[in-house]
């Protein structure tokens, strides 16, 4: 038993930890995810919310496909791995609907399809199924945490052009029908960038955010 | 003026090896703007004319020359009515008009100049005719700065994030319009942002196709239409101005007479179709086809953005289905589409799109073409 004798954050599990951060992130460089990263980072609170969806989810399916990896016959895997995504993602969509009855409205059919979410089937497929249930939390862990940054990152330059906003404040002052009543950046003649709104503009960021990224990061040069 | 022996002097600087040798492709793009560069293409199978990019480009400037004094001219005229000089319509166009340029220009250029260095190629050319169309296809009124931030989107995304000029392949002044049109919808269309303070001097706006859009048959006469006396974009209006710029471009040749007759064709007929079905509640059904031709963007579209050689079709062939589409998708959402009042830009930009697929598929058939003609010597 080669697991037991290694130290709960040994290198190599701290690796699984900060891997998908950055030079493995799920969204910027493996691109899986990318359809809720356009749908719902209009605004900073749904992509925070869902950011920690994705995290509950992602964790514990990990955990309990690891513990069940030695049990489920590799011919029904998917189907069972499904089902423990789905019990989850109910899970999740039930306890929104009862705690933040407005999100849950705003992220509307995005939670249910967490299940489709391929970065979870990925991760189940690829990792939990081959280890041991403490790095298959780590492990989830870390992608979730990879996904959720770069989802609130486009939702924080979303709201901010889009709507001059953050978490629902008006940082950039506030917006009135004349320029007179107008406040802040407002008053000087800024306007909100409606373009910012639209899924085209989220495609964008994600891509500047992909290019600065390989930039930075020489792991990723390809030539 | 001795520029050329200060060049001279200056120049071993920037060469390999000299003191500025970073800051050389910045250099280099200034002394080929100036003089003919001495070292054109001489061998190769991509050969195609003596005349190197700077000179098409700066032949496709003089083109938009008469649109853009006309564009000036006529923004005084919308603004002050009858009755002023030639000169009080021109300064006052002018003073509205050239702070765009100068932003244009000055920020696009920048950018180009800074990833010249930044990446050590040479300067890009391309900005040369974008930096003019650019201004020439805003609302006078649009604010400043909203054009600012849609040259900065056009080029570094539209453009460098491509690889340059070239490579790009959407129009990137098309890129900046879209830009400004889905950010700022509220400066880049309606009735009130065509005419320069149109609001606070209480002139009326409304585009032909601004009418139309809102079901009321416009009663600007089509002299009015095809000389250009009417609110629109600054350069758009004049059908005359650009038939001069179009003729100018297809005499040198730089231009592509395929792409525009295309253009006008596949504009003509689907107005015809749209004509010979009408509709009892969209007026536009009823308008006449050959007044597509004339009003908004499709003259100034037809000549200077489809035929943009980079991202136009390469092939004869597709040059054809290429400006064919463009006409016919044009008229399609100007009658069709009521959120957009104009198609010419959406069409350009998704024939953009579509235009290597085109090719792809016109050089496929003529491989198969010969194929075929192969087997049956063979046989």
């Amino acid at each position: 038993m080669s697991e037991e004798k290694e130290a709960l954050f040994s290198k190599n599990n701290r690796a699984l930890l900060t891997d998908p951060l950055s030079d493995n992130n799920p969204i910027t460089v493996q691109v899986l995810g990318i359809c809720s990263a356009l749908a719902i980072t209009v605004q900073l609170k749904p992509a925070i919310v869902m950011s920690i969806a994705v995290l509950f989810v992602l964790v514990f399916s990990n955990l309990i496909v690891s513990l069940l990896r030695n049990m489920i016959p590799s011919r029904i895997r998917i189907i069972v791995q499904l089902l423990v995504v789905a019990s989850l993602v109910i899970l999740v969509d039930q306890v929104l609907k009862a705690y933040a009855y407005d999100v849950s409205k705003e992220l509307s059919v995005f939670v249910g399809l967490i299940i489709t979410n391929c970065i979870i089937m990925g991760r189940l497929e690829a990792f939990a199924l081959a280890n041991g249930p403490w790095k298959s939390v780590l492990d989830g862990i870390g992608n979730a945490a990879g996904y959720g940054f770069i989802l609130i990152v486009v939702a924080f330059f979303r709201e901010l052009l889009g709507s001059g906003k953050l978490l629902g404040y008006e940082i950039l002052g506030h917006k009135g029908k004349t320029i007179a009543e107008s406040t802040g950046l407002y008053q000087l003649g800024y306007e909100n960038n409606g373009f910012m709104l639209l899924s085209p503009m989220a495609l964008i960021t994600v891509g500047i955010i992909i290019w600065v990224h390989r930039s930075k990061n020489r792991k990723l040069i390809e030539n | 003026m001795d520029l050329r022996k200060q060049i001279d002097k200056i120049k071993p600087h920037f060469e390999k090896g000299g003191k500025y040798e970073k800051y050389g492709p910045a250099f280099d793009g200034i002394e080929t703007f100036l003089y003919v560069p001495n070292h054109t293409t001489k061998k190769g199978a991509h050969i195609r004319d003596g005349v190197d990019l700077k000179r098409v480009m700066m032949i496709v400037v003089l083109a938009l020359v008469p649109a853009t004094i006309f564009g000036i001219w006529n923004i005084g005229f919308q603004n002050m009515g009858e009755g002023q000089s030639f000169w009080a319509y021109f300064s006052f166009g002018a003073i509205r008009f050239l702070p765009m340029v100068i932003i244009s220009y000055g920020l696009g250029l920048g950018i180009e100049f800074a990833y010249a260095i930044f990446r050590g190629h040479s300067v890009n050319e391309g900005y040369l005719v974008t930096g003019l169309l650019i201004p020439l296809i805003m609302p006078i009124d649009l604010p400043l700065w909203m054009l600012a931030v849609s040259v900065v989107f056009a080029v570094v995304i539209g453009k460098e994030a491509f690889g340059g000029t070239g490579m790009n392949i959407l129009n990137p002044a098309l890129v900046a319009r879209a830009f400004a049109l889905f950010s700022y919808a509220a400066y880049m269309s309606g009735n009130t942002v065509w005419v320069a303070d149109a609001v606070a001097d209480g002139v009326s706006g409304e585009t032909v196709l601004g009418a139309l859009g809102g079901n009321i048959m416009p009663n600007t006469s089509v002299m009015d239409m095809f000389m250009g006396y009417m609110p629109g974009s600054v350069g758009e209006t004049s059908v005359l101005m650009i038939l001069i710029g179009a003729a100018f471009l297809l005499f040198t040749g730089i231009a592509s007479w395929r792409i525009m007759l295309a253009t006008v064709i596949g504009a003509s007929l689907t107005g015809l179709l749209f004509n010979a079905i009408g509709s009892e509640t969209n007026i536009l059904f009823n308008f006449p086809w050959w007044q597509h031709l004339l009003v908004g963007g499709f003259a100034f579209g037809a000549v200077f953005m489809a035929t943009d050689p980079v991202t136009a079709a390469q092939t004869t062939k597709g040059k054809w289905i290429y400006g064919f589409l463009i006409g016919v998708f044009a008229i399609l959402i100007r009658i069709v589409n009521p959120t957009l009042p104009e198609g010419m830009m959406m069409a350009i930009l998704l024939m953009n799109v579509f235009a290597p697929t085109i090719d792809h598929y016109v050089i496929k058939s003529n491989v198969n073409k010969r194929k075929k003609r192969l087997q049956k010597v063979k046989a």
